[in-house]
């Protein structure tokens, strides 16, 4: 086949099309690059990432890892990024737990029950979080009473408008010999779930719903005999107590923290109960139906029919919000959380480096998006129903 | 035979009945009944109570015009009665041509002049005549839009396409009109810069949304990768770093002479660029839902790829994606609060600092329940009007 | 049975290949169509029938042999595609109309964007083609208001806006109720006997004996056996055929 005019040659033609295309790209960049360089030269600033070993000389209100002030700005943003991801991770816990809740409420036959998760899934859902996040601050935890008439519950949980105040455990020495235990707890989990995943394979019939007991009964039994073996204790519970001004003890969560994960837990729930509506509705009645008549007991339907369907249309949403959630995070720089974003704000005032430090907050949130987006790939492929 | 007629037993009928379904049916679902009433009154008993007596509502009254328009020229506010104006002929065309499609919106509108003429005779302001007036010219549209019917739909739509240029025009002024002086963006406040921000974030980005989406969906990989990147990129970080980055970058990036633009402008840059994201994915489900079909029909009368997509493909993609683009202007309209963080005076951002009058201190609760009742209020509206628009065009079902 | 100019091969197919990606779909095609030939294709599904009549208008790429349509070569050149498919028109198993558009905007559609003719041209010849396939009252409906055999009839009409020198049909009929085959089938059969050079996939062997020139029997990728429709039915010589042809004529 001789093509004599290449100019009119389909792949020649779509070849040229994306070459201008670049050729376009360059273009704009290069020109978008000239600009920069001449602003910052009329500022006076130059752009590199020296800055992030200097110190920071700024405080944070709270941090998971060890920080001072005179620390750098490099460690500044780490602990900022740990922020984030203590609310984030917590906060998709929770917001599980919620909306799930919600979701199944929503189809509950209670009349009353129903409506009122609609009515909650529908005012959440139609307002914006930063205006909830702030009702929550500024309404709910700064209207809190004052430590010493702090508000009782049964824990003892002492809300103030100073945190919210939890037993915790403290680690006690004997702990580093006991944590073999704790690790050897987690495998057990893990071995158990490789185990049902081979008898499953190999069977037909499902796993009777009393064995799932064992992910509970395996690792207790394991934390238990490991605890046979220690002179005290390994743990020992912190309640919180009042001695003078403050409490002494325990877990304390900042009012910050407390409102931005509440807020974000009650905003991201509404969301899920409506995504787990909708996969159980998608469930339709026929399966059910089918189900039962072929003698399968409720245990069995729920198992074998009901969650498989329901979760491959509620598990690929679900990630979504959850990085939603991730992402919401960043507004905690409207109630003075130091996430992220509020000490990346923080650093580019001081220095100046607008573009460094944009370009360390992006690549942070996108990794975060990135993995997620992988986990959800790795989990769709493998439920993916065969179709025709 | 003759057929015997029964009543049904007293207790499956009535209200008695249907307590004991849907709420007493077991004793579980009893105890839930109990919990959640017990819970409600727990709740809404004092609510309503400060609802009621203690709090201090003159300080929405007070900062009434602040709340809608900001710090805009009160001499200059009958531009922004001509937009409503506007708007309700457009609404009353719509319906009168469009009859079902239409009519949720226009219930809507009518209700809220009604309302709003109501609250401001309450509220002792003179505005109440403008809100009567705004539902006059809709009905009078209506009429016209009525007589009109198939040839008006041309001048309907044009209407629309025209409208948002001519009302950003109108609110924004242009040096050269003499009657039409130019009103800083910087004085663009409240639910105004509010609604500007949203309608010009979700119209610019539907061109730059569909570029993108026929980019990801193109066979040609440069222009493939580009488009997946871009979208991939600004959905995976949050808004409000986007919003940030227009701050900053916008003056950075422009030549060196050129004066940069103020912080509205940046700002709705920024949501552009954004939204922009997520309209290509909307547009994409939109194109996919298209029958492959389509396209070798068209291909195969000769059709370019060009003609293809202009009188065949987009026409029909659109319509489809049109719930997704309302849901859109719902989340855009919400997303606006985060001008506050970036110093945009929008509605939040007026609360904050109507909050910090020294008049009004302490007023969180009174200002937040408003701000929070705007938004669900539109957004309930808005989401009413879209959904019977929905019915109407019978989307899904063709 | 019409002029069929013997000096003239319309469609010339030289050895053509197909694959879609590793499988392997047309296996050595060779076929010519003289001009005001009627030519009727058929076969099992998947047999490649459906993608070797779409090759000819590029709807599908072959990767090997030579196909020609009125003395052009259908290759990457988009010129040729372009001149190529203005000449050829084609009628779809799924219609294909396009539902946003009247039936008179569907005819005219390509007529007036792509032969660049007046307005009122395009809506005069459109409607005379309506008239031509019996539905003129249905100019101003929407696809979706018209039956199955309406609307293929608005389809072929829609082909032949374009004046094209060949016509192709892919399972014309296969989509439409029982009702509703005869009056597409009829309109085709008077084109037949217009003059028109066609391809037509289809099942439908009562067409075939009607207007048939020749038949062409597809299996696996090939061409098995062909011939004149007397010759097919009275005395196919291929097992295959003759399993085939018991297979649908027994219905």
């Amino acid at each position: 086949m001789q093509i004599r005019a290449f100019w009119r040659d389909i792949r020649f033609l779509q070849v040229l099309a994306q070459v201008v295309f670049i050729l376009f790209l360059a273009l704009a960049a290069g020109f978008l690059y000239a600009n920069v360089s001449a602003n910052l030269a009329r500022q006076g600033l130059t752009v590199g990432y020296g800055f992030i070993t200097n110190p920071a000389s700024f405080d944070i209100g709270e941090s998971y890892i060890p920080y001072q002030s005179s620390d750098s700005y490099g460690r500044a943003i780490l602990v900022g990024l740990v922020n984030t991801l203590v609310v984030s991770a917590l906060g998709i816990l929770l917001t599980t737990i919620v909306g799930i809740i919600a979701g199944i409420a929503r189809l509950s036959s209670n009349w009353l029950i129903s409506r009122l998760a609609g009515a909650y899934v529908g005012v959440i859902r139609n307002t914006p979080l930063i205006i909830q996040l702030m009702f929550w601050y500024f309404g709910i935890i700064l209207q809190l009473p004052a430590v010493r008439a702090a508000v009782a519950l049964p824990g003892p949980v002492y809300l103030t408008q100073r945190g919210i105040y939890l037993p915790w455990y403290e680690a006690m020495p004997s702990f580093d010999s006991w944590r073999i235990y704790v690790w050897l707890a987690l495998a057990s989990i893990v071995i158990i779930w490789f185990i049902f995943r081979g008898i499953q394979s190999r069977s037909d019939l499902p796993i009777p719903l009393w064995w799932y007991l064992a992910y509970i009964l395996a690792p207790v039994l394991i934390l238990w005999v490991g605890l046979l073996f220690q002179p005290e204790p390994p743990l020992k519970v912190n309640i919180p107590e009042l001695t003078g001004l403050n409490f002494r003890g325990g877990l304390q969560l900042t009012p910050e923290f407390a409102a931005l994960l509440f807020g974000l837990v009650v905003y991201t729930g509404s969301f899920i109960a409506e995504i787990v509506r909708a996969g159980i509705q998608a469930v339709s009645l026929g399966q059910v139906e089918a189900a039962r008549s072929l003698g399968l007991t409720t245990g069995q339907t729920l198992q074998l029919v009901i969650f498989p369907q329901a979760l491959r249309v509620i598990i690929p949403p679900l990630t979504s919000q959850y990085l939603n959630l991730a992402k919401n995070s960043s507004l905690a720089i409207a109630i003075g959380y130091p996430d992220l974003f509020s000490i990346a704000g923080t650093v580019i005032n001081q220095t100046g480096a607008v573009l460094e430090v944009i370009v360390i907050i992006m690549l942070s949130y996108l990794s975060m998006s990135l993995f997620t987006s992988l986990l959800m790939n790795i989990y769709n492929s493998r439920v993916r129903l065969v179709e025709r | 035979m003759t057929t015997i007629e029964m009543q049904p037993p007293r207790l499956t009928v009535g209200p008695f009945a249907w307590l004991r379904k849907n709420l007493f049916s077991t004793w579980y679902n009893t105890a839930l009944t109990l919990a959640a009433l017990w819970l409600l009154y727990a709740l809404l008993r004092p609510a309503l109570q400060w609802t009621l007596t203690e709090a201090r509502w003159g300080v929405i009254e007070a900062n009434l015009t602040l709340f809608m328009i900001g710090q805009y020229p009160r001499d200059q506010s009958w531009r922004i009665w001509l937009a409503i104006y506007m708007l309700g002929g457009m609404i009353g065309l719509s319906w009168g041509v469009w009859r079902e499609a239409a009519r949720g919106f226009a219930f809507i509108a009518l209700g809220a002049g009604l309302g709003f003429a109501l609250i401001s005779l309450l509220l002792n302001l003179d505005t109440w005549i403008n809100w009567l007036i705004a539902d006059a010219v809709l009905l009078v549209f209506y009429a016209s839009g009525l007589i009109l019917q198939r040839r008006g739909t041309t001048i309907a739509a044009l209407g629309w396409l025209l409208y948002f240029p001519l009302v950003f025009l109108l609110i924004a002024g242009m040096r050269f009109i003499p009657w039409l002086p130019p009103v800083a963006t910087g004085l663009w406040g409240g639910l105004l810069l509010t609604l500007m921000l949203a309608i010009v974030g979700n119209i610019g980005a539907l061109p730059l949304g569909i570029l993108l989406a026929l980019g990801r969906r193109s066979k040609l990989p440069i222009l493939r990768y580009f488009s997946i990147g871009y979208i991939e990129l600004i959905r995976g970080v949050p808004l409000v770093t986007i919003l940030f980055m227009a701050n900053l970058l916008v003056p950075l990036f422009l030549p060196v002479d050129i004066r940069p633009p103020d912080a509205v402008i940046r700002a709705m840059i920024g949501f552009i660029l954004f939204e922009a994201a997520y309209q290509a994915e909307n547009v994409r489900g939109g194109l996919q839902s298209i029958n492959r079909g389509q396209y070798e029909a068209a291909q195969a009368l000769g059709l370019s790829g060009a003609l293809t997509m202009t009188f065949i493909i987009l026409p029909q993609a659109l319509r489809a994606v049109i719930p997704a683009l309302f849901n859109s202007f719902i989340s855009l309209f919400k997303d606006t609060s985060l001008g506050a963080i970036i110093g945009l005076f929008e509605l939040l951002r007026i609360g904050r600092a109507v909050l910090a009058q020294s008049d009004w201190l302490g007023t969180h609760r009174e200002v937040f329940l408003f701000i929070f009742i705007v938004y669900w209020g539109f957004n309930m509206a808005f989401t009413y009007g879209s959904r019977r628009l929905e019915e109407a065009l019978g989307v899904g079902k063709r | 049975m019409s002029e069929i100019d013997k000096n003239q091969e319309i469609i010339i197919c030289r050895d053509v290949h197909k694959w879609f990606d590793s499988f392997y779909v047309l296996k050595g095609i060779n076929l010519t169509v003289q001009k005001g030939e009627v030519i009727v294709i058929f076969g099992p599904s998947g047999s490649g029938k459906s993608t070797f009549i779409r090759c000819i208008n590029r709807l599908e790429e072959h990767q090997k042999g030579q196909i020609i349509v009125d003395g052009v070569e259908l290759t990457n050149d988009v010129r040729n595609i372009e001149t190529i498919r203005e000449e050829v028109g084609m009628v779809f198993q799924q219609f294909n109309l396009f539902p946003h558009l009247t039936v008179l905007q569907n005819i005219a559609l390509a007529p007036l964007w792509v032969r660049r003719v007046s307005k009122n041209q395009a809506k005069e010849s459109a409607m005379q083609l309506l008239k031509r396939v019996g539905i003129p009252e249905q100019a101003y409906k929407y696809p979706g208001q018209l039956s199955g055999g309406q609307q293929q009839r608005v389809a072929i009409a829609r082909a032949l806006a374009m004046q094209p020198k060949i016509m192709l049909f892919d399972e014309p009929t296969s989509a439409l109720d029982p009702e509703m085959i005869k009056e597409v089938l009829d309109v085709m059969i008077q084109l037949a006997k217009s003059g028109m050079t066609m391809l037509v996939v289809t099942h439908e062997m009562g067409f075939a004996r009607a207007v048939a020139n020749r038949m062409f029997f597809f299996d696996e990728g090939q061409i098995v056996e062909s011939g004149t429709p007397s010759e097919i039915f009275q005395s196919p010589k291929e097992d295959r055929t003759k399993l085939f042809l018991s297979q649908i004529l027994s219905h």
